[in-house]
């Protein structure tokens, strides 16, 4: 998807400087901006039904069995001798009040006792059996979706080619963290490849992020366990693999933040367009007529 | 021109649509009678592939180092009807396991009856839906033995199990097990937890085990055991107490 196809489209705008040409690139392949558009949705809604299934029971533990008095962490309230709610948040040894926010938070105007709070869950209100639902449908989905996109990226050499960084990648590490710390970043030609460090977030996402929770997922279900009982017990047991789960999952709010700040800062509408309609401008140097 | 502001347009519809789905809208899909049919239509695929995938294979045994120290409670802990009271405080020796419906011949097996069938005991993991699990030591009879005395007619495809413990809305608790979870080696009607008679908060006298699946399939307070060819008529038509509150009767997941 970085080539450049042979349609590109070249115009000259007038009030630009003389040697620079605006290109429009064919960028993002059909099939590409579907799927990342499912994924995207399917992200959205796994997260928020996630978050719906994980207040049934707000705390976390390792191993294979829950040690309730032993949470590592726990979104829980405790109400004051005024009668006042707080969230308290538990993380190792560490208590924080997160009222408003985790543990306690405002519900059509009143304080309720839930971990995640109703902005951030589907449905809303509390109402585990139906975030279950959305959860198990876009699950699937999600894993169908992310399937047909390996076998598409091996398919198209997308995988090799855009994705798994290449020998000068790697020799180039330390000036692509400088670059992206400056937030310099690149321009022209260059701008159709994907640089090292895109690449490495891009294969750590889809194939740690991805095909972990996932599997962190099947690991949970009792009725799978009987035949994935080695990978219950390589994580540490049920309990762990629900909390690696929970990991894997801020893992891609993360992965969305950055992802979301990279998109502003390098031409909002640029990069939305080339993802939804696959057309990405770039300015280069004007060459010779008879190159085009 | 024209062409880009069509575009933008575009652009601008689509980011406004694809956040209303994903956020607003799916409180009010969730409202609708349509939408978590949609939904729940992957619980099928789900135990479809679950099937194919783990067919009868047995569910981890533990050792007693990984046994918890209390066995968590949750749902009924207390039934308070007459009946149950009685017999609570006769120390369940008048208790008496119906199961009849589609079978040969109809059953009321005492406690000392179910003792006096083989028995087996597992250390099991017990996943709640919640999202907690505890581990603890079950004795009980499989109940593919007790079917076996029974002996199901040909039209039976379910087996129901009706329980002492009253709910909020005034229903008994019930659930049930299609032949393939009921007829697994591990599914168990158990009398015993952690080496002692099973205690009241836990589903005394007599509870239902089925390890591959979630706590809520795990009926407490086994009243009797009926034998059908559909589950469409009992109660809210959906195969269990919390299967008509809208969770999945498939809760291997």
């Amino acid at each position: 998807m970085a080539s450049i196809p042979d349609d590109a489209i070249c115009r000259t705008p007038p009030d630009e400087a003389p040697h620079t040409i605006t290109r429009v690139v064919y960028r993002h392949t059909l099939p590409l901006r579907i799927m990342h558009w499912i994924n995207a949705i399917c992200l959205l809604i796994l997260l928020g039904s996630g978050l719906q299934i994980f207040n049934a029971h707000p705390a976390l533990y390792w191993g294979q069995r829950s040690t309730f008095e032993r949470p590592w962490l726990s979104l829980a309230a405790i109400q004051t001798h005024d009668g006042k709610l707080h969230g308290v948040t538990t993380l190792g040894t560490h208590r924080f009040d997160t009222t408003g926010w985790f543990g306690v938070s405002q519900m059509h105007g009143q304080s309720t006792v839930r971990g995640f709070p109703a902005w951030a869950t589907i449905p809303g209100p509390q109402w585990l059996a139906m975030g279950r639902a959305w959860h198990f449908f876009f699950a699937w989905l999600f894993a169908i979706n992310g399937a047909c996109f390996v076998a598409y990226a091996l398919w198209t050499r997308h995988l090799t080619r855009d994705l798994v960084p290449t020998r000068r990648d790697w020799r180039g590490i330390g000036r692509s963290v400088i670059d992206h710390a400056l937030l310099r970043h690149p321009k022209g030609e260059a701008a159709l490849r994907y640089n090292v460090l895109q690449r490495i977030a891009y294969l750590v996402v889809i194939f740690g992020f991805g095909g972990g929770v996932v599997l962190m997922g099947l690991a949970m279900s009792p009725r799978m366990d009987s035949v994935l009982g080695w990978l219950v017990d390589a994580v540490g047991g049920r309990q762990s693999a629900r909390s690696i789960h929970f990991l894997f999952a801020m893992g891609f709010i993360a992965f969305f933040l950055i992802h979301i700040f990279e998109v502003i800062v390098t031409g909002v509408g640029n990069n939305l367009r080339s993802i939804i309609t696959g057309r990405y401008a770039i300015e280069t140097e004007a060459r010779d007529e008879t190159d085009q | 021109m024209k062409l880009i502001n069509r575009r933008r347009r575009f652009l601008r519809d689509a980011l406004a649509l694809t956040g209303a789905v994903a956020l607003g809208g799916c409180d009010k899909l969730s409202e609708t009678d349509w939408a978590p049919k949609i939904l729940d239509s992957a619980t099928g695929l789900s135990h479809a592939a679950h099937r194919a995938l783990s067919r009868d294979a047995m569910a981890r045994e533990y050792g007693e180092a990984d046994i918890s120290p209390v066995f968590r409670a949750n749902g009924s802990t207390d039934p308070q009807s007459a009946e149950y009271r009685g017999l609570a405080a006769g120390g369940f020796r008048d208790y008496r396991l119906g199961v009849g419906g589609q079978v040969a011949h109809s059953l009321s097996l005492s406690l000392d009856d179910l003792h006096a069938l083989p028995n087996r005991t597992q250390i099991t993991r017990h996943d709640c839906v919640e999202g907690w699990s505890v581990i603890g030591q079950w004795t009980g009879v499989q109940l593919s033995r007790v079917l076996q005395l029974a002996q199901p007619t040909r039209q039976a495809r379910y087996v129901v199990f009706r329980c002492y413990d009253a709910m909020d809305d005034g229903s008994e608790y019930y659930e049930s097990l299609g032949f393939d979870d009921a007829y697994h080696p591990q599914t168990l009607l158990a009398w015993e937890l952690n080496g002692k008679a099973l205690p009241i908060p836990n589903g005394a006298p007599l509870r239902l085990r089925v390890p591959r699946q979630l706590g809520y399939k795990m009926a407490k307070y086994l009243r009797r055991i009926d034998l059908v060819d559909s589950l469409k008529s009992i109660e809210g038509g959906r195969g269990g107490y919390w299967e008509d509150q809208g969770y999945q009767w498939y809760a291997g997941i």
